[in-house]
């Protein structure tokens, strides 16, 4: 896979606070996943962790395209998806220390962490599970007529599965305006692509549905995939009908767990992503457009603070009692 | 109260449901095209439009997780499948998905989503358009199963399926769908959970399931000339799984015969076989018995599938057995055969 080539352009500067709120979600997201590697040896976070560590734009992207009331659904490597939709790190770490405050109360861990109050609805640890739920979900909006919108961000080993290309077809037929989001990093586990696809380019198959395609032609600037998403969220509205964007992306760490896994790919591959870190990307955007390093490092600061919090709030509270085991199989109505 | 088939009943229902509540739609591979699922959907597409009664892609998992997604979105909506078989293909969706979907919320969440799967037999059905599998969605936590016998339960847990804020699976057999029984005309919910007395008696229970309790009333008036006076019980629900009305017949009767409308082995009739004997061992005075399936794919002609499912005969030996009584003669008794309903072509 080629490196992505779009550098940081004047063209992409949306109003500053909208840069400055994009770089606080990718810094939170960053951070937190910083505190799982320097914490998941001490074996108290008992949960497969899928990383987000280099793809956190697109789940940033996406959710500041959205409004909050929108809804999303995700896989099992949701972390970056879960803080950008949320922007709640307590109930995360809660969740991935497998505790009370977590979103589950430890019951779903980190494959399936979900927060429907926020509008994150489900994600699910069975590739590609989750794509034919939005459909639904957008076609209930549509029922509805209560104006949210609905994504699901999958991988791109979501491609091969028939629940994709049945979900796809059925939201075209049925002109149901979903949104779906392919976060393409190449790889399923340590399968490049280029192994597991009959096809060259998702886009021009999916082109040839009754749907809207969009491209972030291999940016990893959150801006540009937030507009991208921000187009086909408009365009799938607008014309009753799907939308498929199509993200590259680069996953820094493995599949699972907090090495890298530099083995499946050259160092050169790696580094060029690298360049365009979306961080790196980010905060250049801040700093040329006037912002103060200090002021900078300052708001980073205060997420580094609230994670800080959040884990160590995590951490002290208490395990769920047995009594949660049988609770919840069925719904339960409020008291 | 007035004479309705089954068939009405499961319409009726449905058009009361999609009336008192407009989340409430039906969709499915050909759900308002001619046959309307063999009259089960008859007028509702004329009634209340294509966009309540629609017609989908054959993606069965994709049409699975969108009525989960449609569930989550707000609406009610009832999944119709014409074989319980095509079923398979979305056991992800029913499995990984839609079935944890309440645990991973803490009970918070609701999935008002039921799903319709007919049973077919007979006049070459074979074996893949003849499954039940409700052994298979008992089996998981989380999914609700109902198998209603009589048309009135039909139509009062089909209202109670859409008014579940749960995932529920409404297994219905194709023969049933012509059984005609008393079925109030105002809407009601047959609650999910106990069971019911098809037929008191007081010699032997036998707690049969869907089309099995069809078999096991006629093999209840055969018995009834020989001077055996059987019970049978209809669990309706069959997860979760309420074993109160089976195991007070079995302790009156002290005998019990399970006749599932299934295979044998790892079914349902072994959790009806096992919770009886753990709830009426001290009162039992013969073992447990169950009938079933043969333990074989279903196969497509005639004379091998007659030898396929037990039937009332069946049942009346296995009561003899039990109460260890001669052989009663059914040279002259007539037993139940779908041809004098159909005729086929499929």
């Amino acid at each position: 896979m080629s490196a992505p080539a779009v550098p940081v352009s004047r063209a992409a500067y949306s109003s500053e606070e909208l840069s400055l709120d994009l770089y606080r979600r990718l810094y939170l997201i960053r951070a937190a996943e910083r505190r799982i590697i320097e914490h998941y040896g001490e074996d108290e976070m008992r949960t497969p962790m899928h990383m987000s560590v280099g793809q956190e734009a697109v789940s940033v992207g996406l959710c500041s395209a959205l409004a909050p009331e929108d809804q999303v659904y995700g896989s099992y490597r949701s972390h970056a998806l879960f803080l950008a939709k949320t922007n709640d790190p307590e109930r995360f770490f809660g969740e991935l220390y497998g505790r009370v405050n977590g979103t589950a109360r430890g019951k779903a861990g980190s494959m399936h962490l979900a927060a429907p109050d926020a509008g994150l609805l489900c994600a699910s640890a069975v590739v590609g599970s989750t794509i034919p739920a939005a459909v639904g979900t957008a076609f209930a909006n549509q029922r509805l007529r209560n104006g949210k919108r609905c994504a699901v961000l999958f991988g791109d080993g979501a491609l091969e599965e028939g629940g994709f290309w049945e979900s796809l077809n059925a939201a075209c037929a049925m002109r149901i305006p979903v949104v779906f989001v392919c976060e393409d990093n190449g790889y399923a586990v340590h399968t490049p692509k280029t192994v597991r696809h009959g096809f060259d380019r998702i886009l021009d198959v999916v082109a040839q549905f009754r749907c809207g395609v969009f491209s972030t032609e291999g940016s990893t600037d959150v801006e540009v995939i937030r507009r991208s998403v921000a187009a086909a969220l408009q365009c799938s509205a607008g014309g009753s009908i799907p939308a498929f964007v199509h993200v590259l992306t680069h996953r820094y760490l493995d599949h699972i767990g907090i090495e890298a896994d530099r083995d499946i790919r050259s160092v050169g591959e790696d580094r060029r992503w690298r360049v365009h870190d979306p961080l790196v990307l980010q905060r250049s955007r801040l700093t040329l457009s006037g912002y103060e390093a200090a002021d900078l490092q300052a708001e980073e600061r205060q997420i580094e603070e609230r994670i800080e919090a959040a884990l160590w709030r995590a951490r002290a509270a208490p395990a769920p009692g047995p009594e949660e085991l049988l609770a919840g199989v069925f719904h339960e109505a409020a008291a | 109260m007035r004479a309705l088939s089954y068939c009405d009943a499961l319409r009726e229902a449905q058009a009361q449901e999609m009336d008192r509540d407009p989340a409430v739609f039906v969709y499915g591979i050909g759900c308002p095209t001619r046959d309307k699922v063999f009259g089960s959907l008859a007028g509702l597409v004329e009634r209340f439009g294509p966009d309540r009664c629609m017609d989908t892609p054959i993606s069965e998992e994709a049409m699975t997780g969108f009525g989960f997604g449609a569930a989550l979105g707000g609406l009610r909506p009832i999944h119709v499948h014409i074989r319980v078989d095509f079923l398979i293909l979305a056991m992800n969706q029913l499995v990984n998905m839609i079935s944890t979907y309440a645990y991973s919320t803490l009970g918070r969440g609701r999935v008002p989503l039921t799903i319709r799967g007919v049973v077919g037999r007979g006049w070459g059905q074979g074996y893949q358009h003849s499954k039940s599998l409700h052994s298979l969605f008992a089996h998981i936590p989380g999914l609700k199963v109902v198998a209603p016998t009589r048309a009135r339960d039909a139509k009062g847990l089909l209202t109670a399926a859409i008014r579940d804020d749960n995932p529920v699976i409404v297994i219905e057999h194709r023969w049933l769908y012509w059984a005609e029984d008393d079925v109030p005309e105002e809407p009601y919910e047959t609650p999910i959970g106990p069971g019911a007395v098809l037929r008191a008696g007081s010699d032997l229970t036998v707690v049969a399931t869907s089309w099995m309790g069809v078999e096991a009333l006629r093999a209840a008036e055969i018995l009834q000339r020989v001077g055996v006076n059987i019970e049978v019980v209809d669990p309706r629900t069959l997860a979760p799984f309420d074993d109160t009305v089976a195991v007070a017949s079995v302790r009156k009767t002290r005998h019990c015969l399970v006749a599932d409308n299934d295979w044998i082995a790892c079914g349902f009739g072994a959790e009806v076989a096992a919770r009886v004997a753990e709830k009426c061992f001290s009162v039992l005075r013969s073992p447990v018995r169950r009938l079933g399936w043969a333990p074989t794919p279903c196969p497509t002609v005639r004379c091998l599938e007659d030898e396929f499912y037990p039937n009332a005969a069946t049942i009346v030996r296995a009561v003899e057995r039990a109460l260890e009584l001669p052989p009663t003669d059914l040279s002259g008794e007539d037993f139940y055969s779908h041809e004098r309903h159909f005729r086929g072509p499929f």
